[in-house]
């Protein structure tokens, strides 16, 4: 089976306005999103208590909200976790409150109503824990961006490098976005995940650039938006093939592994779809309009001989 | 016609057959089992091992396996309400003999246990269980020991009648103001000869009156040295508590300057788990009492007032005096050292302490003193106490040294006649008994063992589905070439469990998530060398040509496109913790071997089986 009987000849430069349109759209609309809702960040980035209780029947949402604001919860998030028997109950103490004593009071005031209920799982952040695994999480994206940039720098001439970097920039913000306008809890596996698309994301545009040097090195006497063109469709099939390998095993994880990697799957999810959109439409035209040319390509050698010398 | 050199060959055969077999103990899964280690923490030996058969036996309870693994019995069974009933017979047949953990063992066959080959090792997300960690307050401990210091200058001031005006503790230093005309050398000398670890500044105040003001503060070794006791000591406590609870494979570890994390895997209620690890240890030095008999006070019951009878470490009588010299809030340090080759406890006291000592020794040089260790505990479900007892609270006491008094004592003294690890021993019991710094849990997460087995079962579904999934893409689109990438996936998962369980890196849900994405990305590496060979037959190349070519120029967009998902890892594994680290572990280890199989692996299969043919066309 292919999905391209021949090397497909799409004119994806040439309507690069457009991509540069809906990534516009995209990026203000995500930024508009993280200023205005923000983050619904998890309690790893802030701090607090979550418990998740599991009923012998049915959960009854109201019930255990009811019972936790008799308690002194008032502010206490309910929420079905999984399966309908299955609610997850995320409380905020107070600066001066004792959080274990917290996750006990939740504990007790749920089984109070309920005798039968059983608690799954208690996590506990306090304030200064969540500090530093947020302050450790931009440590992390810091170091992947200037480890990217170094390796992409090396590898590639100037122009596609910065191209290549801010299509990936492009991929981690929308997924931002993402997660604000859905609200969707931000927590540290979604972070991880983050972590995970930009480097995927950036293998995919290398995979494009590679072609593309090659491509510019074989045809001496065309433009550079043929050369791109052409780099673009020739690898078009694979992109096509790895994006859905990988959608493959992310739907599955979303789909069967459980609801404390749904966040994870989605964000994985998004930035695949995301990821195979600004490789194709991005990172290339933003090479070509930043005015790349064979000369760029032919006059520095970037190429590691080394490399390339490797069967 | 192309071929591939012969040892590529054998670098694929090697490499598997010794992947499948660090894989292999994965595959047999787990039985519940008990876990007995003595109660004295002494190793148990073949003997030992008998003792618990016949104890067993005895009462028709057979184990399906039993072994010692590090000085530990495991007792393996087929069914949980045997491993029940084994563990109550124990515990009914030799109270308090054994600590009693209940565990699930892997089912791994002897011969691969003697090959010391073991399954992953799985997360707390995985096998449920609490994990806690406490922020240690160090700034305290510091604080403390800088006003102990204060103090201690004042009193050593006093002795050596040098007249002050004021000592004062004033950030992290001791500001000492001396009377005008008092002789500022000898302070310097006399403070200095009770700590090498200080530093002295001399200044001269701006008064009418000019007054010499000497600022003493830690040297930054000496700081960190504190720091780290205050640490250590919490950590012993700790992990004493841990020990006696017979949990199998706890973790008590630092984490950072000021953190201390347990982990207690099968533990369920986080909220008992604290109280019972909240225990709180001191020392006390007091006189051995010779002028009465140990043994007749023991045989007879009659302990002589004013006295307490004691066990030493070797079990004998001994008779303590019920007035206490020192306790642990007066020690300030404890260090292990050799002096002339032998092995010793370096003990600090502060003044008062020093004062106390010197009244108790002057007039018993030659007689024995003890020291005592006292800890006070909140006791967990069935744990004995071997104390006196008060509700759910144990105070339990034990001589930790007893040694002759060679000269009058004061506030540095030292304990000799010790074995090298006796000595270790003892200055950290002797630290953990000092003035523990407070230290507060500022994380806390726990799962249930059936959320963990839950965890395991979807994550394997996830990863089962998931992989099918990618199978059946891959033999569709490619026929059979398609099929060698299923192979190598395979051979890939394969790889990935046998570097896992070697490493013994723990496996965590978003682990498994790892090796799911792995599986996905992997593919990659293969459909780019597919493509490649489609474009070279495309191009009219010979199949055997196209297959050189593919595999050629595919290698560099590998290659790179590998590293930028690699930096990501590393950034994940270096600030990553719990959970998030094994997620990187699994992305990082896969990486690598899917560049292996993709590229070596695959070409090896492909040789075999398309290579040594003249073929018109290839199935890709």
């Amino acid at each position: 089976m292919e999905f391209f009987r021949r090397t497909p000849n799409f004119d994806f430069m040439g309507k690069r306005r457009i991509a540069y349109v809906i990534s516009a759209i995209l990026m203000i609309g995500s930024f508009v999103l993280l200023g205005t809702r923000g983050l619904n960040f998890g309690i790893d980035f802030t701090g607090g208590v979550v418990v998740e209780v599991s009923y012998p029947g049915a959960a009854n949402v109201d019930r255990a909200r009811q019972a936790l604001d008799e308690a002194g919860f008032a502010e206490a998030q309910v929420q079905a976790f999984g399966s309908s028997r299955d609610l997850a109950v995320r409380v905020m103490p107070g600066p001066n409150e004792d959080v274990n004593e917290v996750s006990r009071r939740v504990a007790a005031a749920l089984g109070e109503v309920d005798p039968g209920v059983q608690v799954r799982r208690t996590e506990v952040v306090g304030p200064q824990v969540g500090e530093d695994l947020t302050e450790q999480g931009g440590l992390a994206i810091l170091f992947t961006f200037i480890g990217i940039l170094i390796y992409v720098g090396v590898r590639f001439e100037k122009k596609m490098a910065a191209g290549t970097v801010l299509a990936a920039l492009h991929d981690p913000i929308v997924i931002l976005g993402f997660f604000s306008a859905t609200q969707l809890t931000f927590d540290l596996s979604v972070l991880a995940a983050v972590l995970a698309v930009i480097g995927y994301s950036i293998n995919d545009t290398v995979v494009v650039f590679d072609r593309v040097r090659e491509v510019f090195r074989e045809m001496r006497k065309v433009t550079p938006t043929q050369v791109l063109n052409t780099a673009l469709n020739q690898t078009l099939s694979r992109t096509v093939m790895t994006s859905f390998s990988v959608l493959f095993v992310v739907v599955s994880l979303y789909a069967f592994a459980g609801e404390s990697l749904q966040g994870f799957s989605i964000a994985i999810i998004v930035g695949v779809v995301v990821g195979t959109y600004s490789s194709i439409f991005v990172a290339g035209s933003l090479a070509l309009d930043m005015g790349v040319k064979a000369q760029d390509l032919l006059t520095v050698k970037k190429d590691d001989p080394e490399l390339d010398a490797l069967p | 016609m192309y071929k591939i050199p012969t040892w590529r060959y054998w670098l694929v055969a090697v490499t598997m057959v010794i992947g499948l077999l660090l894989a292999l103990p994965n595959v047999f899964g787990e039985d519940p089992a008990i876990q007995l280690a003595r109660d004295d923490r002494a190793p148990i030996d073949e003997a030992g091992l008998g003792r618990v058969r016949g104890i067993l036996e005895s009462k028709q309870v057979v184990p399906a396996s039993a072994y010692i693994e590090e000085g530990r019995v495991v007792l393996r069974f087929a069914h949980v309400d045997e491993q029940i009933k084994a563990r109550d017979i124990i515990q009914a047949e030799a109270p308090g003999d054994y600590v009693v953990a209940l565990t699930d063992v892997p089912r791994t066959p002897g011969v691969l246990r003697w090959l010391g080959l073991k399954p992953m090792a799985l997360g707390l997300d995985l096998r449920g269980g609490v994990h806690f960690m406490y922020q240690v307050d160090v700034q305290g401990a510091v604080d403390q020991a800088i006003e102990r210091m204060a103090q201690d200058i004042r009193a050593q001031l006093r002795d050596a009648r040098i007249p002050y005006s004021q000592v004062v503790k004033e950030g992290g230093t001791v500001k000492v103001t001396l009377r005008p005309g008092a002789d500022a050398r000898a302070a310097r000398d006399k403070i200095q000869a009770n700590d090498p670890g200080i530093t002295i500044s001399q200044s001269e105040t701006a008064n009418s009156e000019p007054a010499t003001v000497l600022t003493v503060a830690y040297t930054p070794e000496r700081l960190k040295q504190r720091q780290d006791f205050a640490i250590e000591q919490n950590i012993t406590t700790l992990r004493n508590r841990v020990n006696e609870l017979g949990v199998s494979e706890p973790i008590v570890a630092r984490q950072g300057t000021d953190r201390i994390v347990v982990q207690l895997p099968g533990v369920s209620d986080p909220n008992q788990a604290v109280r019972v690890l909240g225990a709180t240890a001191t020392v006390e030095f007091r006189l051995v009492d010779e002028n009465n008999n140990p043994y007749e006070a023991e045989s007879t019951r009659r302990v002589p007032i004013g006295s307490k009878l004691y066990h030493d470490q070797d079990g004998r009588p001994l008779l303590l005096k019920r007035d206490i010299i020192a306790t642990g809030e007066q020690l300030t340090d404890a260090t292990s050292g050799f002096s002339e080759g032998a092995p010793e406890v370096n003990v600090t006291l502060d003044a008062r302490g020093g004062q106390e000592m010197l009244k108790a020794t002057r007039d018993n040089v030659g007689r024995r003193m003890a020291v005592v260790y006292i800890e006070t505990k909140h006791l967990a479900e069935g744990e004995q106490c071997k104390g006196t007892r008060s509700g759910a609270t144990c105070v339990e006491e034990r001589v930790i040294s007893a040694a002759t008094i060679q000269s009058v004592l004061s506030s540095r003294f030292r304990i000799t006649g010790l074995q090298s690890a006796e000595a270790h021993d003892l200055a950290l019991l002797l630290r953990s008994g000092a003035l523990a710094a407070p230290q507060t849990i500022v994380e806390q997460r726990s799962i249930g063992p059936s959320l963990g087995q839950d965890n395991i079962n979807r994550g394997m579904m996830a990863l089962a589905i998931g992989a099918v999934l990618t199978f059946i893409f891959l033999a569709v689109y490619y026929r059979a070439f398609g099929m060698v990438a299923n192979l190598v996936l395979v051979m890939n998962v394969v790889l990935l469990v046998a570097l896992m369980s070697l490493l013994q890196a723990s496996l965590s849900l978003p682990g498994i998530a790892g090796v799911v994405l792995t599986i996905g990305m992997a593919a990659d590496a293969n459909v780019l060398i597919y493509e490649r060979i489609r474009e070279e037959l495309r191009n009219g190349n010979s199949p055997q040509a196209a297959i050189s070519a593919g595999f050629d120029k595919a290698f560099s967009a590998i290659a790179d496109s590998n590293v930028t998902t690699l930096i990501a890892g590393i950034a994940l594994f270096a600030f990553g913790t719990g959970p998030i680290k094994g997620f990187a572990v699994t992305l990082v280890l896969g990486i690598g071997t899917s560049l292996f199989t993709a590229v070596v692996c695959s070409r090896v299969l492909i040789d075999l089986i398309w290579g040594r043919r003249r073929l018109a066309t290839l199935p890709v």
